[in-house]
């Protein structure tokens, strides 16, 4: 399965082990013609509409302003419309650092999502706690609270970063199936199973 | 002014003088009120800041006040050394902004105020244990892991009142009744500029009360800044008020170079008030951006973005990153300007009139944009200086606040330019004072840009920076009002405590007083024109 | 007139169908054909005009705007169509499940209905009632009850203020319409879309009504604009405000609808006023120039009503990027204390044009 994407040469994008993993996976366990083919054109439109949700916490936030603006300008590549409701919006940049007051707001945001969701932590706070990991506050990289499919290191990463960041995004998305295969609900219940909620109620009663 | 012994020992003959850079005074808590009290009386009207502390026998606050009018400085310490349970008396009845402050102090310390209204949790959640800014803080993990679940939201809150007979009782105070309509602004909402909370109550669309929830991008820099040596401690400085980084390291440079006694160059001195005023073009730039956003204007953000981008490409260019730069070191800059920055510079104070010109038409002179500013959010000059409001929001209700003006410090009281003061205290006052500072901004550039010095653009400091024993403030006129560093070393290579004390607190503070009765609309506009940064507030 | 008249295609296949099936298998059939024919208009209207505002936007806003997807970024609404019918639709616990659904399809169903009227191009019309106007103006206010139950089921603060704001804003605002159509049905003397458009043949209205008809097309296109919560009376979805105003809680096609009925409704609202005053589906017609207006005439009359609109729609979307919001109390003061007592004295004065002779 070869993966396009306009403006930017596949072999810019072979550093990327992952995807490339994935796609073997994907070419091994074989599929139905139909259902490919039906895959890839939602894959496309999915690729090329991903919605960021207007979330920023800190420096890394005025670069994503900056990504939206005329000299970057990503409604270039379909991600104009950044929506205020979770409920609307396909992926997050996680634009800042999370500390432990905002894990669960953080949390609960993630979960708002309407499936299929993509995380993106950007810069060094939201990878692994940036420079801020000793600190008693500040959540040890978010991949500790939710599943993340892009790290963009960078503190703040330039908006170039970000955008190959947001490029490897809609190349994963375009490797994925939708009917059956290869999907990431598996990860991510397994990833809930380990890093569980603890229900309001039941802190409650300790 | 009279002297400060003859006003304090008057009402408190107990008071030790010590000293220091700035007049520095012990007072006993017992006479602490009085002692305000009568500083406040005598012209001592701004309390620049609270610095709470643990000096391991006592902990306490250091207050430094100013005279709102020619900047004289006083500054006071107030300690106890009770550590299971330590109190002090609050000064919130005399100065608005210390509500805030000392909640902040009860946060890192667990010092509680007596008579304060209101002592709640600020930064961290309510179920966190412990007080980290005090030196024996356990740090592990276990005891305060990264919870998941919600936070209960405290709607009743504790005050402590003092009897007549000087005992002190505990009270429980409603912050909103449970039939209130509360609507959370924030954290995660666009117009709060980053993760504020606004617990409003509503009665419609008019706002009835705010109760400000901070700490959701607290990242503990104080406590960080203890474990490193001096000039670790500088890029902390970019990250807090982001859009003014430059100045904020000039601010923590500045402190440690007063106590190094080091003298900086000239030419190193310049480039500073430089790379200061540039930073300043490009967070208005922002403002003027991210505001008209805020109120619908979606395309002024755009035109903002387009010439803060030119500024960007020049600091980029001497200093090598677009927002977090580190680039002031102790004794002067990391590296000397690049070639074409004054070439650059020139080009940019060429465009720059035309441009401002355009976003006046396109913004400034609309009858809606207008209406929706003009006689909203009024802050008199007099909560102004009781709110500590300072900065470009506190010169547009007529104080003459300008640190750049009122100490100068570097260069600045050789410049020759204009502090805008304007006195509408409205939102539309506040938002002009900004774009009118860029135009002095511009004119300190221009005079600048020919006369950049020969010589060396950094002083030869020592290989390992130890700080002398004592403690320093230092403050600077930042984007967003006054920025001021508290540095108190023991003679280590490691500060003791720092104190980062931003004006973004008090702007975000005074949003409460000033919204009442007007709309949800308002709250916007009003939270817009003070500009706050959040991670200045949080730290 | 030399317009292909596109009734002669409808009554031949109608006569067609009749020949060899029963009436009421015609009717079927024929209705079928219609709403299929509609659904297709709809949705590519749709797609064509989120990808029209955002090229324009970009324009205002010195960028370029969707160009990747296809050529020209052509694509992208397609892209963001197949994106947005797989969404997941979130059952949201504690709301009124049947409110919450029932909300977009009334809001989509509003719009819908209205295109039903609209002349679209000469004998191009579903339905040609002799109070077209009049149903129009009806049907295109069972938006807002679309809006308000979304915001009332929702079970949010966010969308019920959304919903309480929209409600205030849509029901003042219908008024200064319903005001400025009865200034241009007073001109015309009649209410039937057809007649309206046929009367504009030498001369547009708003030529022929000259000053209160230009006055009567300012106040329709504001309070078109406010009727379509465009900025800068977006107020119900004030972004900086109310995160997503009423529609916060939507998500998957359920949001696409609202998306999609914003994107329709700025059409019809343009689709009116291009009705109204500039002439329909009529080509522009200079009195005394006969060849000018016989090489209008070759253009399709459906080409002119789309153009005209999308022309017009243009001058909305222009507003929406220029203006700031205005705040609730200045809204409903416009409408009130400005742009009604305004229209009414505009009515008088049509009145008095029309009854002394003074209109072309």
């Amino acid at each position: 399965m070869e993966v396009k994407i306009k403006g930017m040469k596949k072999e810019d994008f072979k550093d990327n082990e992952y995807i490339d993993k994935l796609v073997d996976e994907l070419k091994q366990s074989g599929q139905n013609v139909v259902v490919g083919k039906l895959d890839q054109l939602i894959n496309w439109g999915r690729s090329n509409s991903l919605w960021p949700l207007t979330f920023a916490t800190s420096c890394c936030g005025i670069e994503f302003i900056c990504l939206g603006c005329a000299r970057y300008d990503m409604a270039r590549f379909g991600f104009e419309v950044a929506r205020s409701s979770p409920r609307q919006a396909d992926f997050m940049m996680v634009a800042g650092t999370i500390v432990h007051r905002m894990a669960p707001v953080f949390r609960r945001l993630y979960e708002q999502l309407a499936e299929p969701k993509y995380v993106i932590a950007v810069g060094g706070c939201a990878v692994s706690g940036g420079p801020f990991r000793k600190s008693y506050h500040v959540v040890k990289g978010i991949d500790t609270v939710v599943p993340v499919d892009v790290y963009i290191p960078g503190c703040p990463p330039r908006p170039e970063a970000m955008f190959y960041g947001m490029m490897q995004l809609q190349r994963k998305v375009k490797v994925e199936r939708f009917f059956g295969g290869v999907n990431r609900k598996k990860t991510r219940e397994d990833f809930f199973k380990e890093n569980p909620l603890i229900a309001e109620e039941e802190h409650v009663k300790e | 002014m009279a002297d400060i012994k003859e006003i304090i020992g008057k009402v408190c003959p107990d008071a030790i003088f010590e000293e220091n850079e700035k007049p520095f005074a012990v007072v006993p808590d017992r006479d602490w009120h009085k002692v305000a009290e009568a500083l406040k009386q005598s012209g001592y009207d701004w309390l620049n800041a609270v610095v709470g502390e643990d000096w391991g026998d006592e902990m306490g606050c250091i207050y430094y006040m100013s005279s709102s009018s020619d900047g004289a400085e006083v500054s006071v310490k107030v300690a106890t050394a009770d550590r299971e349970n330590p109190m002090l008396h609050s000064v919130s009845d005399l100065w608005d902004c210390a509500r805030l402050e000392e909640r902040e102090v009860f946060d890192f310390f667990g010092i509680k105020f007596i008579n304060h209204p209101d002592m709640r949790r600020f930064y961290l959640r309510n179920d966190w244990v412990g007080y980290p800014l005090r030196k024996d803080y356990d740090e592990n993990p276990d005891i305060n892991p990264v919870r998941l679940y919600h936070e209960q939201p405290d709607d009743v809150s504790v005050t402590y009142k003092e009897e007549a007979d000087g005992s002190v009782k505990e009270e429980k105070v409603q912050v909103f009744a449970p039939e209130e309509f509360v609507v959370n602004i924030g954290p995660q909402h666009p117009a709060t500029h980053g993760v504020l909370r606004f617990r409003t109550s509503l009665n419609g669309e008019e706002i009835k009360k705010i109760d400000l929830v901070c700490g959701y991008i607290h990242r503990g820099i104080e406590k960080l800044c203890e474990k490193l040596t001096y000039p670790q401690c500088i890029h902390f400085f970019d990250r807090q008020d982001y859009f003014s980084a430059l100045m904020n390291e000039h601010c923590f440079c500045m402190c440690v170079e007063k106590a190094l006694g080091l003298e900086v160059p000239r030419r190193a001195q310049v480039i500073r008030v430089m790379m200061d005023e540039l930073s300043r073009i490009a967070s208005h730039l922002l403002f003027f951006g991210t505001y008209c956003m805020d109120l619908g204007a979606t395309t002024a953000l755009f035109y903002g973005i387009r010439e803060r981008e030119t500024i960007l490409d020049i600091l980029e260019e001497t200093c090598g990153a677009r927002m977090t730069f580190n680039y002031n070191v102790v004794g002067g800059v990391r590296e000397d300007i690049h070639p074409n920055f004054v070439k650059r510079v020139k080009d940019f104070i060429a465009i720059m009139p035309s441009r401002l010109k355009e976003y006046h038409t396109l913004v400034t002179g609309n009858v809606i944009f207008k209406n929706r500013l003009k006689g909203v959010g009024i802050l008199s000059r007099k909560d102004a200086i009781s709110y500590g409001v300072a900065g470009p929001s506190g010169r547009a209700s007529g104080w003459a606040c300008d640190v750049r003006k009122l100490k100068p410090y570097s260069i600045y009281g050789e410049l020759d330019f204009d502090e805008v003061v304007m006195d509408g205290c409205d939102s539309f006052d506040r938002y002009l004072v900004r774009m009118k500072e860029i135009e002095q901004s511009l004119r300190i550039l221009e005079q600048l840009v020919d006369n950049i010095p020969d010589g060396d653009y950094c002083a030869k400091a020592p290989k390992i920076i130890k700080l002398p024993a004592g403690h320093w403030f230092q403050e600077v006129e930042a984007c967003r009002g006054v920025f001021g560093v508290y540095i108190d070393s023991k003679g280590d290579k490691t500060p003791y405590r720092v104190k980062i004390n931003g004006t973004c607190l008090r702007l975000a503070g005074v949003v409460d007083h000033i919204t009442r009765g007007s709309k949800i609309a308002d709250l916007i506009t009003i939270g817009g024109s003070m500009d706050y940064v959040v991670p200045d507030i949080d730290r | 007139m030399n317009t292909f008249d596109f009734s002669i295609v409808t009554t031949w296949f109608d006569n067609l169908l009749n020949g060899v099936m029963p009436l009421w298998l015609t009717t079927v059939i024929e209705c079928l054909l219609i709403g299929v024919g509609l659904i297709l208009v709809y949705a590519l209207l749709a797609l064509f005009y989120i990808y029209y505002e955002r090229k324009l936007c970009g324009a205002f806003q010195c960028r370029l705007g969707p160009n990747r997807v296809g050529p020209f970024g052509l694509l992208q609404s397609f892209a963001d169509m197949f994106k947005i019918l797989i969404k997941e639709l979130i059952p949201i616990n504690n709301i009124d499940k049947f409110l919450f659904g029932l909300a977009p399809y009334l809001v989509i169903a509003s719009s819908f209905t209205a295109f039903a009227v609209l002349p679209w191009g000469r004998g191009l019309q579903i339905i040609d009632f002799n109070i077209g106007v009049f149903f129009l103006i009806a049907v295109s206010s069972i938006g807002v009850l679309g809006i308000l139950l979304a915001g009332w089921s929702s079970n949010n603060k966010f969308t019920l203020i959304g919903a309480l704001r929209s409600g205030a804003q849509m029901v003042s605002y219908e008024l200064s319409i319903g005001l400025s159509v009865m200034t241009i049905v007073l001109l015309a003397g009649t209410m039937s879309v057809t007649e309206l458009v046929e009367g504009q043949e030498h001369l547009w209205y708003i030529f022929q009504g000259h000053i209160p008809a230009i006055i009567a097309f300012l106040i329709y296109i504001v309070a078109g604009t406010a009727e379509t919560n465009r900025g800068p009376f977006d107020l119900p979805e004030a972004e900086s405000e109310l995160t997503a105003g009423y529609h916060t809680e939507y998500s998957g096609i359920h949001f696409g609808y609202f998306y999609l009925a914003e994107y329709l409704n700025l059409f019809i609202v343009s689709g009116v006023a291009t009705l109204l005053f500039f002439g329909g589906w009529m080509p522009l017609h200079i009195p005394g120039c006969e060849g000018f207006n016989n090489v209008m005439d070759y253009i399709p009359s459906v080409v002119w009503f789309v153009g005209k609109a999308i022309i017009l729609s243009a001058v909305i979307i222009w507003f929406k990027w220029t203006f700031p919001r205005l705040r609730i109390d200045q809204l409903l003061a416009f409408e009130w204390k400005y742009l009604l007592p305004f229209n009414l004295v505009n009515l008088v004065l049509m009145l008095i044009v029309v009854a002394f002779g003074w209109h072309f």
